[in-house]
């Protein structure tokens, strides 16, 4: 083994250590809380380890409720926005029209105020229409919060899909939709996962809005957190933050052979 | 030209595009033989890439007529077309194999499995690229890349066959043995073929008839050899090879003033020690030595002259006599018999 002084070397494996602490930290606090039995100043070790906190999240009424709201609510919500998002990501991205720009920007600016403020007036609005306290009113919010992600990236990947590579599959003898379906959508289909990916966490995580126009009738996961930190011990809450982030885990896993594949720029010989 | 329906590749009638308000394409016409081979030659921005994207369907005419093995494609999108392109950067489909980008025509028409197989690889045997049927495109070199363009196209079995600068994105060595597998490959199938190139070298050696084309219409469109030696408008004497071009008359043997343009070939010059019958003496200005000949420029009382010569060789500053064998005598631009 060679022990040469590498101080540029040192300093990135440092820096990089010191990252993954910063990012890591917080979850394994939360991983070591949510199986003891209590941890507190004075004392430098835990004492005891437990699955009490689990059973007691699983066993909780309120709990479960939350948790099926959000794994129902989040899937559904990824979806309406795919069907309402990607042909308008298409258009976008591929046909030069009127207001265009306008329209991108338009999305891009609804998402740079402070949301509480729309979510004040949408709950008016709600009250009008009898959406509040119903799935579907928590079901629109959580939707409003996507859209951005399904349109800004997919209309990018779209838009980045060669036209040559279209043309050759007519050329080959496709139809219109079936050089859509096998080229253009499987070409651009890491930026779409991507969004996926984004909109289903962007979804899963939003709480403000799904809190206003939501409790008490329905509370997700993140809503619930709200009663959580107030009303049980900070190891039920360590436990629900956990389930909580699993879902992100799983879905970048999932995706991250898909996006980093990097077939877009593979093999295509650019002038 | 009377063609049967038999012996007809490929008819360009009558031809019209106009893109943002400029006129691209300018009443157009070209025929094709069946089994020729067609260059389709001029510099950028003169119409022959929208002429070749016109035949291939990807752009609709504004007026005019293609006709393709005798039949009317016209109306037809590419899909429909009997025609196949080899694109200038290939567009392979990066996620697919060799062996799937050349079977997607195949499945696209409904082929079984086995038969589809049997063609995939029969095409990539055509090219020489078996051995690379289940690499992506990303792994292969360039050449190679366009190699399974060309079995893309060809497996296909298209009336006619579309070239867009097949040569340009391959370095100067593997250009010349691609243009001959490429040439070899279209006598050997008889297929008819149009190639757009930029580069008259390519386009003179491996055409059998070469359009030139000049701000969305055709100048000349004969073999290489007519169009180097009977360029039938300046514009083509002077955008083919190297050309002296003077303005002037000739009359014994010398440029005198004038209203006509006279072109004359560097080979066609003779340079002597002695006078020769119809010769005017110079002086040597530049020899150049080109490899296989010398190019000597000669000053003359009439004109600079640049000869292409590989005997008598004469040496900077010598008096020389320098006679005219044959000149090109353009009026309006159009060649003076």
């Amino acid at each position: 083994m060679r022990t040469i002084f590498r101080p540029a070397r040192l300093l990135l494996n440092l820096s990089v250590l010191l990252m993954a602490f910063f990012i890591l930290g917080p979850i394994l606090w939360l991983a070591a809380h949510a199986f003891v039995s209590g941890w507190q100043y004075p004392h430098l070790y835990p004492s005891g380890f437990t699955f009490t906190w689990w059973s007691k999240v699983f066993m909780d009424s309120a709990l479960k409720t939350a948790i099926k709201n959000s794994l129902i609510l989040s899937p559904i919500v990824v979806l309406l926005s795919m069907v309402i998002c990607l042909p308008a990501a298409y258009a976008a991205g591929r046909m030069n029209y009127w207001g265009r720009k306008v329209f991108m920007i338009g999305i891009f600016s609804a998402n740079s105020f402070p949301k509480i403020g729309l979510f004040a007036a949408i709950a008016t609005l709600y009250y009008t229409l009898n959406l509040m306290g119903t799935f579907v009113g928590v079901l629109i919010i959580q939707l409003l919060g996507t859209i951005i992600y399904m349109t800004w990236i997919p209309a990018a990947a779209f838009a980045s899909v060669p036209r040559n590579l279209e043309e050759a599959a007519r050329d080959a003898g496709a139809s219109k939709f079936r050089v859509f379906r096998t080229i253009t959508l499987r070409m651009a289909m890491p930026g779409i996962l991507v969004a996926i990916v984004m909109s289903f966490l962007a979804s899963f995580d939003e709480a403000q809005g799904s809190y206003l126009v939501g409790a008490p009738a329905i509370y997700t996961m993140p809503t619930e957190m709200y009663s959580l930190v107030q009303n049980y011990p900070i190891q039920v809450a360590a436990v629900f933050s956990i389930l909580l982030a699993l879902p992100s885990v799983l879905l970048l896993g999932l995706a991250r052979k898909h996006i980093m594949g990097g077939q877009l720029a593979d093999g295509f010989q650019l002038k | 030209m009377m063609n049967t329906k038999d012996d007809m590749g490929l008819e360009l009638r009558g031809l019209n595009k106009i893109l943002g308000g400029r006129v691209i394409i300018d009443d157009l016409d070209l025929s094709v033989a069946k089994g020729e081979m067609v260059s389709l030659l001029g510099p950028s921005g003169c119409g022959k890439t929208t002429t070749l994207r016109m035949i291939a369907g990807f752009l609709p005419v504004d007026s005019g007529q293609i006709m393709v093995a005798g039949r009317d494609v016209t109306a037809l999108g590419p899909d429909k077309r009997p025609s196949a392109m080899v694109f200038q950067n290939y567009a392979l489909w990066p996620h697919m194999t060799a062996s799937k980008n050349v079977a997607f025509p195949l499945k696209i028409k409904g082929l079984s499995k086995i038969e589809i197989k049997e063609k995939v690889e029969a095409a990539l045997e055509l090219v020489n690229l078996l051995h690379h049927k289940d690499s992506r495109p990303g792994q292969i070199s360039g050449g190679e890349q366009q190699r399974v363009a060309l079995a893309r196209a060809l497996v296909q079995e298209p009336d006619i066959l579309l070239l867009d600068e097949p040569l340009s994105n391959l370095d100067a060595k593997l250009r010349e043995k691609v243009r001959e597998d490429i040439r070899e490959l279209q006598r050997r199938l008889g297929i008819t073929t149009v190639i757009v190139t930029h580069d008259q070298e390519e386009a003179l050696s491996i055409s059998d008839r070469v359009a030139v084309m000049n701000s969305g219409r055709i100048e000349q469109f004969s073999t290489p050899q007519d169009l180097y030696r009977q360029p039938q408008t300046e514009y083509v004497a002077t955008f083919i090879g190297s050309l002296n071009r003077f303005e002037g008359n000739l009359q014994d043997g010398q440029i005198h003033g004038g209203t006509d343009v006279i072109g004359i070939r560097p080979e066609d010059l003779t340079i002597a020690n002695e006078p020769l019958e119809g010769s005017h003496p110079g002086i040597v200005e530049l020899v150049i030595p080109r490899g296989h000949f010398f190019e000597v420029v000669v000053r003359r009382q009439d004109g600079l002259f640049r000869a292409f010569t590989n005997e008598n060789v004469p040496t900077f500053g010598e008096h020389v006599h320098v006679k005219i064998k044959k000149a090109l005598r353009y009026q309006n631009g159009k060649l003076v018999a």
